[in-house]
């Protein structure tokens, strides 16, 4: 994890001490650490010179900007149309068995978050899942499996 | 079996490999005057589903007197059953740079950006990459149009225009009131060229070829091609490039699986096609307008569920900003559902569509404009669907 203020002083010499760059700001902290704290936030304020309320009405705006504390992976299951009836309820089944966890918990040890998002753009290939951002289309539960295996034994 | 009846086209990914920024460079020793005309004769229509003449958004946006101007790629493709921009992004994200390139030199522009959704991040290692080439390119024509890269973070308002400006200003995603409208006063109040990434394609490919190729593809109302996401009950999900003006019969022929009895047309926001409208039903700008979703359903499917879908998406979706989206879309949902477990008579679903109706005419954008679209097409076609 990298202090927030090394973070906001790389987007601030990117994009200046402006508004502009509060987005770019904000999509880094999540980047870092998978969500952003009240703390971030005021030191985020502090540096664009804008109100802290702006800042957290901007960062509870966006789906992406998360403010409470997730796993180190968050798995998001698209659950629009297409997929759902490629059959994203079997996939979503398949993760909370595997994790034991319900959908949108966390597990003990903080590794993973199991949610749900709207369309992902690859209802072609559903059901489609983003962990972090990569994505994988195309799922079965035994890709399910295997995918989350490999997660399971990363660091 | 598929039958292959429609002619397939292939402008928007064919021809990628001899692009090589040629025809920005053949572009640049044109008039930007020219330029526009091509387009305006091509009949060229904006291809993310609101159908604004493209030539005429370039020719206000250059009539504009401002230093400084904007060209904006809109790829926060987040309509339900669209996934072509993602396709384009993936596989020519040449023709899109110099799409906006031309653009900006025809409107004089010197910087431009690409607001990318959230849900697309692991495109950028290749769209940096071809950025990078196509900085090389510009700078050896003499060509000052800097083009950077926005990310979006899960916000499917933020495809509207206006929302988008917003949030690269880093404010909430809430569209603004029109007009001004973007040609005028668009990112940070500057006048802007939003279009989306295969309207940039397709005017690269209009400017290569010329207005009077493009104009011997769709109909008169509908000219040209259009990239077509097909998803749902079909054996070739896939993207398909067609010409516009088919009726949806022809279409389905050509993509269904024998067993189609509804058709989405342009998304959760677009219209329902049942299977007696298939033959007079003409998809392009004189029938039933797209974006490019196409979603098919079988006999299989309960029309409550796929209704149900698009209203949980609305009411997650809308902003909140406005009264009639916020209130309406979780009312109709809300609505659906008593008319279903018989806490409602059926005929409360007549007081719903007065709602969607009411929704249509005083929603501040067009996310709450569009919800009577799959609302009233669904409720009409298929009441007994939504009330057993």
């Amino acid at each position: 994890m990298t202090d927030v203020n090394v973070i906001i002083k790389k987007q601030v010499e990117k994009h200046g001490a402006k508004r502009e760059a509060l987005m770019p700001i904000l999509q880094s902290i999540v980047a870092d650490k998978n969500y952003i704290t009240e703390e971030d936030m005021l030191a985020v304020s502090e540096a664009l010179d804008i109100s802290a309320a702006d800042v957290y009405g901007t960062a509870t705006f966006y789906t992406f900007l998360e403010t409470k504390p997730l796993g180190q992976y968050v798995i998001r299951v698209c659950k629009t149309i297409s997929c759902h009836m490629a059959g994203k309820d079997e996939i979503i089944k398949t993760i909370e068995d595997a994790l034991k966890i319900k959908l949108g918990d966390t597990t003990p040890d903080k590794k993973f978050t199991l949610l749900q998002a709207n369309c992902m753009g690859w209802c072609h290939k559903g059901p489609v899942m983003l962990i972090n951002d990569e994505v994988y289309p195309e799922l079965t539960p035994e890709k399910t499996i295997e995918i989350l295996e490999e997660y399971m034994s990363k660091k | 079996m598929q039958n292959k009846n429609l002619k397939r086209v292939d402008l928007i990914f064919g021809e990628y490999a001899a692009e090589k920024y040629k025809t920005l460079q053949n572009a640049l020793k044109r008039s930007p005057e020219e330029i526009i005309n091509e387009l305006l004769d091509s009949g060229l229509k904006g291809r993310g589903g609101a159908g604004f003449p493209t030539g005429l958004k370039w020719k206000f946006t250059k009539q504009e007197n401002s230093a400084v101007k904007y060209v904006i790629c809109n790829a926060d493709e987040g309509e339900p059953g669209t996934f072509k921009d993602r396709e384009i992004l993936c596989r020519v994200p040449r023709k899109i740079f110099a799409g906006m390139a031309i653009c900006g030199y025809t409107i004089g522009a010197k910087q431009g950006f690409l607001y990318l959704r959230g849900e697309y991040r692991y495109l950028l290692p290749d769209l940096y990459k071809e950025l990078d080439i196509y900085h090389e390119h510009a700078k050896k024509f003499g060509l000052d149009f800097t083009i950077e890269i926005r990310m979006g973070s899960g916000a499917y308002i933020c495809g509207e225009e206006s929302a988008l400006f917003e949030s690269m200003e880093g404010k909430r995603g809430e569209p603004r009131n029109k007009p001004p409208y973007p040609t005028k006063a668009g990112y940070l109040g500057k006048p802007t060229c939003i279009n989306n990434v295969e309207t940039f394609v397709t005017s690269l490919m209009i400017i290569r070829h010329g207005a009077e190729y493009y104009k011997k593809l769709g109909t008169q109302d509908s000219r040209g091609s259009k990239v077509f996401s097909v998803s749902g009950d079909t054996p070739v999900a896939d993207i398909h490039e067609l010409e516009l003006g088919m009726t949806v019969q022809e279409f389905v022929d050509d993509f269904g699986d024998g067993d189609t009895k509804a058709v989405q047309i342009g998304g959760a926001s677009g219209m329902c096609v049942p299977r007696k409208k298939f033959a007079d039903t003409i998809i392009g700008y004189e029938g039933v307008p797209t974006g490019g979703s196409m979603m098919l359903f079988n006999s299989t499917r309960s029309m409550y569920n796929i209704l149900h879908d698009y209203l949980e998406f609305f009411a997650e979706e809308s902003c909140g900003q406005c009264t009639p989206c916020r209130v309406g879309c979780q009312q109709l949902l809300k609505g659906i559902e008593a008319v279903k477990r018989g806490e409602k008579k059926p005929e409360y679903l007549e007081t719903l569509k007065k709602l969607a109706a009411t929704m249509k005419t005083a929603s501040k954008c067009g996310l709450g404009q569009s919800v009577a679209n799959p609302f009233t097409s669904i409720v009409n076609n298929f009441r007994e669907e939504i009330i057993y």
